[in-house]
């Protein structure tokens, strides 16, 4: 039943891919010469204004130009020519370093805001005020502080993957079943026992919750970020490939960003479906 | 000749701040009771008396606002692996499997033991609650019962003085609770734990404890009295209502819960109450007659817990109790003479 269903989605996900790249294609395609011109201004026009072709890639110029950079994506022709999968590692490395500093900070904190009131209370102001800043408006403090593009983009996505962990950490924290912390008590656990055999397996599926929204929000962030400093990554390839007009490419990583982020998110989702637990 | 109480409760007191207002809301004073090593204690109460608030006293997780518990020699200060508590709602950690869950308390109990032996330990404490084959399974892949098995386990593996009971069996059907009645009292015939349970089933009190303390309503609830139980030590569930004491304690306890905790609650007969040493009250068969305020002497049967041998093992059997009575068993301790019609109990005189 279950199974018949998922095929049938399958089968109209792909009615509507196919649907989408002929709508795509006939968009796209020329509807033969327009006017007739002197050759040699028709050259000097282009295609788009002599044959009502657009500038806009079909899916088939998309397809042939993915497979190029799939054949070859980790050439490096200087800094304005590399393949695209080293600009995809050097994005994913920024990521994962500033949102591995962030687990490193927000999680021990959320366990300290969870399990104290008063530091709850005390941080809740600060909290309040960083957490709607975009992350992005740290980025000319940034530069000017660290004074290395690289390190702004990876404080950029530190301080974007921060929030939703911390306050995950400590609402899960704060919230773990009375009852678990009493048993916790009455067996002599100990702090460090109740913390890491009770509190955290207990709000683990939060803090998880906390970290798939943050890994989420740093994908989105570096994107932006890597426009803003240059150099390397996807979001530097985006902007450049624009300067050079190559919509194609533009097209393809727009797709290869999806990708990504999809995959992450997935992994995340594979992580929270470990430490959840049916109540 | 006197065994030393385990446990004392000594002038204990809870109150919380009023919701609005300045004023303190007791929930109870002046509690004074006492359990012997090795007695089955229960706490029967309308709900709001405070029982669970007692209960988490004596584990430790909660604080009194007066009085003190002393266990052993030492007041008591903390939750302790010495006093085991079984939840009402199991409190199972759900993402740990049955047998870990036992674990958990075995190590720490043993911090020096190899996991093996931690294993090994709890595996057996699963086999005394007819768990075998469970070990793996999480509490949501258990049944009710089942569930509560493993929490009755829990705390038994650690091995404590002490075991606390809030109303563990009332989530049940009634045959589970009954199969767990059961095992309960097979595991404290065979142990000789001391175990203080809170219940709202009069028969589970009949069928397990010794003593049962009695609680006024709330607020200001405070112990009536404290009732023996005189079935003989060896009752079964399937058995029990056939002894002749059986109904004399029931409609006791009934009519306690019925009437006289309604009539005594909010303090009401307070000023007239012995705290220190409630009355103590043995429901026995007898010839219901009538007596008149001051002829026929009521048989005194005890003053106190405290002046006797462990109660559990000299209380009398049945038929010696019968031989020995003028047809006038019944019993107090205190004040006011029995009143007509109710042979069995009445201990102060109803306030007004
Ligand atoms: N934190 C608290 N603040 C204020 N009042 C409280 C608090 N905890 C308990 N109470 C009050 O104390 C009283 C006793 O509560 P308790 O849970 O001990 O009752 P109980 O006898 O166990 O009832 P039940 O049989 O329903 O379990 C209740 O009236 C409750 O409102
Ligand atoms: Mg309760």
């Amino acid at each position: 039943m279950a199974g018949s269903q998922q095929l049938k989605a399958a089968i109209v996900s792909i009615a509507l891919l196919v649907m989408f790249l002929l709508a795509w294609q006939v968009a796209v395609s020329g509807s033969g010469p327009t006017q007739t011109l002197d050759p040699e201004y028709a050259k000097l026009l282009g295609q788009t204004a002599t044959q009502g072709k657009s500038a806009m890639p079909g899916p088939l110029d998309v397809g042939a130009k993915l497979w190029e950079h799939l054949r070859s994506p980790f050439y490096d022709n200087g800094p304005n020519d590399k393949g695209v999968g080293i600009q995809l590692a050097y994005s994913l490395a920024r990521v994962l370093l500033g949102y591995g500093l962030a687990i490193l900070l927000a999680v021990p904190l959320g366990f300290l805001i969870g399990m104290s009131p008063l530091m709850s209370r005390a941080l809740d102001p600060f909290i309040q005020l960083l957490k709607p800043i975009s992350p992005l408006a740290w980025m000319p403090l940034a530069l000017y502080t660290i004074k290395d593009s690289n390190t702004s983009a990876i404080f950029v996505i530190f301080i974007c993957s921060v929030w939703p962990m911390l306050l995950n950490t400590a609402f899960g924290v704060a919230t773990v079943r009375k009852d678990w912390i009493n048993v916790a008590r009455t067996l002599e656990l100990g702090t460090w026992r109740t913390a890491f055999k009770v509190i955290l397996p207990a709000a683990a599926p939060t803090i998880l919750t906390g970290m798939r929204i943050s890994i989420g929000i740093a994908w989105l962030v570096i994107v932006a970020a890597e426009m803003l400093v240059g150099g390397t990554g996807i979001g530097y390839f985006v902007w450049n490939e624009w300067n050079n007009l190559s919509i194609t490419n533009v097209i393809i990583a727009i797709l290869l960003i999806g990708l990504v982020g999809m995959l992450l998110d997935q992994m995340m989702a594979r992580l929270q479906r470990y430490v959840s637990y049916a109540d | 000749m006197t065994k030393k109480p385990l446990i004392r409760v000594e002038g204990l007191a809870k109150r919380f701040p009023e919701p609005r207002g300045k004023g303190m809301l007791t929930v109870f004073e002046n509690l004074w009771f006492s359990v012997d090593p090795g007695e089955f204690v229960c706490i029967i109460g309308h709900s709001g008396c405070g029982k669970s608030t007692i209960l988490n006293i004596l584990a430790g997780l909660d604080r009194p606002t007066e009085g003190v518990v002393i266990v052993g020699e030492q007041a008591l200060d903390g939750p302790s692996l010495d006093r085991a508590v079984i939840f009402q709602s199991h409190a199972l950690m759900p993402w740990l499997s049955a047998e870990r869950n036992i674990e958990l308390g075995v190590a720490s109990r043993h911090r020096d033991w190899s996991a093996a032996r931690v294993k090994e330990h709890a595996r057996r404490y699963l086999s005394l609650v007819h768990l075998e084959g469970a070990e793996a399974k999480k509490p949501a892949q258990l049944s009710g019962g089942m569930r509560q098995r493993v929490g009755i386990a829990r705390a038994l593996a650690v091995e404590p003085k002490i075991l606390l009971m809030d109303e563990p069996f009332s989530a049940l059907d009634a045959l589970t609770r009954g199969s767990l009645q059961d095992e309960v009292l097979s595991i404290r015939r065979a142990t000789d734990q001391t175990i203080f349970m809170i219940t709202h089933d009069i028969d589970e009190a009949m069928l397990l404890a010794d003593k049962i303390v009695l609680m006024t309503n709330g607020p200001r609830a405070r112990i009536a009295e404290i009732v023996e139980n005189t079935l003989p030590a060896d009752r079964q569930r399937t058995e029990m209502h056939r002894h002749p004491n059986y109904y004399p304690l029931r409609n006791h306890l009934l009519e306690f819960l019925v009437t006289r905790s309604r009539e005594l609650a909010g303090g009401v007969g307070a000023e007239k109450a012995n705290y220190r040493s409630p009355p103590i009250v043995r429901p026995v068969a007898g010839e219901t007659r009538a007596n008149g305020p001051t002829d026929a002497p009521t048989t005194l049967v005890s003053q106190s817990t405290r002046s006797r041998p462990d109660p559990r093992r000299s209380r009398p059997a049945f038929p010696r109790l019968v031989a020995r009575g003028d047809g006038r068993t019944a019993v107090l301790e205190g004040s006011g003479p029995p009143r007509r019609n109710r042979p069995f109990t009445e201990t102060q005189p109803r306030g007004r």
